[in-house]
């Protein structure tokens, strides 16, 4: 067809792999650089690393085994967790809630105005990208140490990831059958209401239920700082030497976590 | 007076022009197929036509409306007597087969009937019939990513028949589908412009297709109208100047 042109570097199969295998040597040689760059920085050791890992473990093994008096606790504990879940799943709720309109609003299939559009995104950029651990700072100034605090945290970190996540989904799920909908006459409420949330609904209520998940995990982190639920009694066990008992506080977490995960992974198999 | 007249219609895209300027007319009940290379403009003209796309300067009037000028609810009026069908079909697919039929009444309906989709017993009767009518009846209750693409087409043109439409705009209506599929589509969008008189405005990529079922055709090239005219008065000239020379060689095979 073409007449191909002669002045362009001509490329054959064994250039063309030389020059791959070329590249990633590079770039494998760049990041190993960087590896050992930033251990000798920061003074941190990679050998000491690994040779402390058998006395952790030794350490681990004689303090952290809950003993008769931290099983005693085991009631107390269950209930500070159930507190903890209960507030996780209300901040993931009511994020999903509060996302689902800048959602809307940023989403390019549904957007009303392309400033409105602009404005949700970075509302929502701004939400995701504070960690959870400073928003429980922020907070902590204005409300001191309280479950609220601890709830607007996880609030506003959900928020903004669940309005990205929900954007997603609408423009991924729902495009064209948007475009549909608008010729027909339909206005944009029946659009919404009559093609996106059928649409994407699964996928957000499966994003939901991820969101849960990840912040009865944080809620510790949270609880810590703001002196609250789970992450309050990790820290009085700890600061006060109860390791046994720090440790059954761990243990229930990760049963309650994982008997949580697979609720919502059977949920999620049903939705979607 | 033509059911839609486009009169110096003209689209830009940033510094980039896609549509030259286009003038023609469509009768009632005409089946008229829209054929040119991609990228000639096609899409953007048929979706200028019911203002999914805002045109840059031009007028379109539409069965007595100036299209440009509508707004609001005169607008949504104006595209509920339009039907529209898609090359992908642009069904909801979690949707029942139904629900997506009577996605074509929502231009006539209210805002918190349409929210909540509060349709009459008539209209489910005529959603049924319509699927009857296209050989649906035993798909009435089922989700429609069940259903085969050509299945999914023809619940594509039941959603635009509901809508009692004057005309309908189908770009690329055959484009996903296998040949046999393509002959039962186009066989009842023959029919539908024949028996219940609704005109039909039909962008193809095939013109063997085009010259066999409309009774007239217009030709795009780079976004100027390069041909406008009968299927018999489409020749191997015309095609080797719409579709250039090499395509228009193996077009003409």
């Amino acid at each position: 067809m073409n007449s191909s042109s002669s002045n362009v570097p001509t490329l054959t199969p064994t250039t063309y792999f030389r020059r791959q295998r070329t590249l990633a040597t590079l770039i494998f040689t760049a990041v190993f650089a960087l590896t050992i760059g930033a251990g000798a920085l920061t003074r941190f050791d990679v050998v000491d690393m690994f040779t402390a890992i058998p006395r952790v473990a030794a350490w681990m093994a004689e303090n952290l085994i809950p003993d008769a008096k931290s099983v005693s606790r085991l009631p107390r504990i269950l209930d500070t967790l159930w507190d903890t879940v209960l507030m996780s799943i209300m901040a993931s709720t009511l994020s999903a809630i509060a996302a689902l309109p800048f959602a809307l609003l940023g989403s390019t299939t549904t957007m009303i105005h392309p400033w409105v559009a602009t404005a949700a995104r970075i509302v929502a950029s701004i939400n995701r990208n504070i960690p959870v651990a400073a928003w429980a700072l922020i907070f902590l100034l204005s409300f001191g140490q309280s479950q609220f605090t601890g709830f607007l945290a996880l609030f506003f970190a959900s928020f903004g990831f669940l309005t990205r996540v929900y954007m997603e989904t609408i423009d991924e799920t729902s495009s064209s059958s948007v475009e549909a909908l608008r010729a027909t006459g339909a206005n944009w409420y029946h659009v919404v209401s009559q093609a996106v949330m059928p649409a994407s609904l699964p996928q957000m209520i499966s994003w939901e239920l991820f969101v849960i998940e990840t912040n009865i995990r944080s809620a510790t982190l949270v609880g810590l700082l703001t002196g609250s639920g789970i992450g309050f009694l990790f820290d009085v066990y700890y600061k006060s030497l109860q390791y046994e008992s720090a440790a059954m506080v761990v243990v229930a977490l990760v049963v309650v976590v994982l008997a949580i995960e697979g609720i919502s992974n059977v949920v999620r198999r049903r939705i979607l | 007076m033509p059911l839609l007249q486009v009169d110096q219609l003209v689209k830009d895209y940033g510094d980039v022009r896609a549509l030259h300027g286009i003038d023609f007319d469509v009768d009632a009940g005409e089946f008229v197929a829209v054929i040119g290379p991609s990228g000639s403009g096609k899409t953007t003209l048929i979706r200028c036509i019911n203002r999914l796309i805002e045109p840059t300067e031009g007028d379109i009037h539409f069965d007595g409306n100036a299209m440009r000028t509508l707004k609001g609810a005169d607008l949504r009026a104006a595209r509920a007597r339009m039907g529209m069908i898609f090359q992908h079909y642009n069904l909801v697919t979690r949707l029942s087969v139904l629900e997506n039929v009577l996605h074509g009444r929502l231009g006539y309906k209210s805002t918190m009937a349409g929210i909540f989709g509060f349709y009459s017993d008539e209209e489910k009767e005529k959603a049924v019939e319509v699927l009857t009518l296209l050989g649906l009846d035993a798909f009435v209750y089922r989700r429609s990513d069940q259903l085969s693409g050509g299945q999914k087409q023809r619940v594509g043109i039941a959603r635009a028949l509901v809508q009692d439409p004057r005309m309908i705009l189908c770009d690329e209506p055959i484009s996903s589908l296998d040949p046999s599929s393509s002959k039962v589509i186009m066989d009842y969008l023959k029919k539908i412009q024949t028996e219940l008189g609704i005109t039909l405005f039909v962008n193809l990529h095939q013109v063997d297709v085009a010259k066999r079922y409309a009774d007239r055709i217009l030709g795009f090239r780079e976004g100027r109208l390069v041909f406008d005219g009968p299927p018999a008065d489409l020749s191997g000239d015309v095609i080797r100047d719409i579709y250039g020379t090499e395509a228009g060689e193996l077009i003409i095979e």
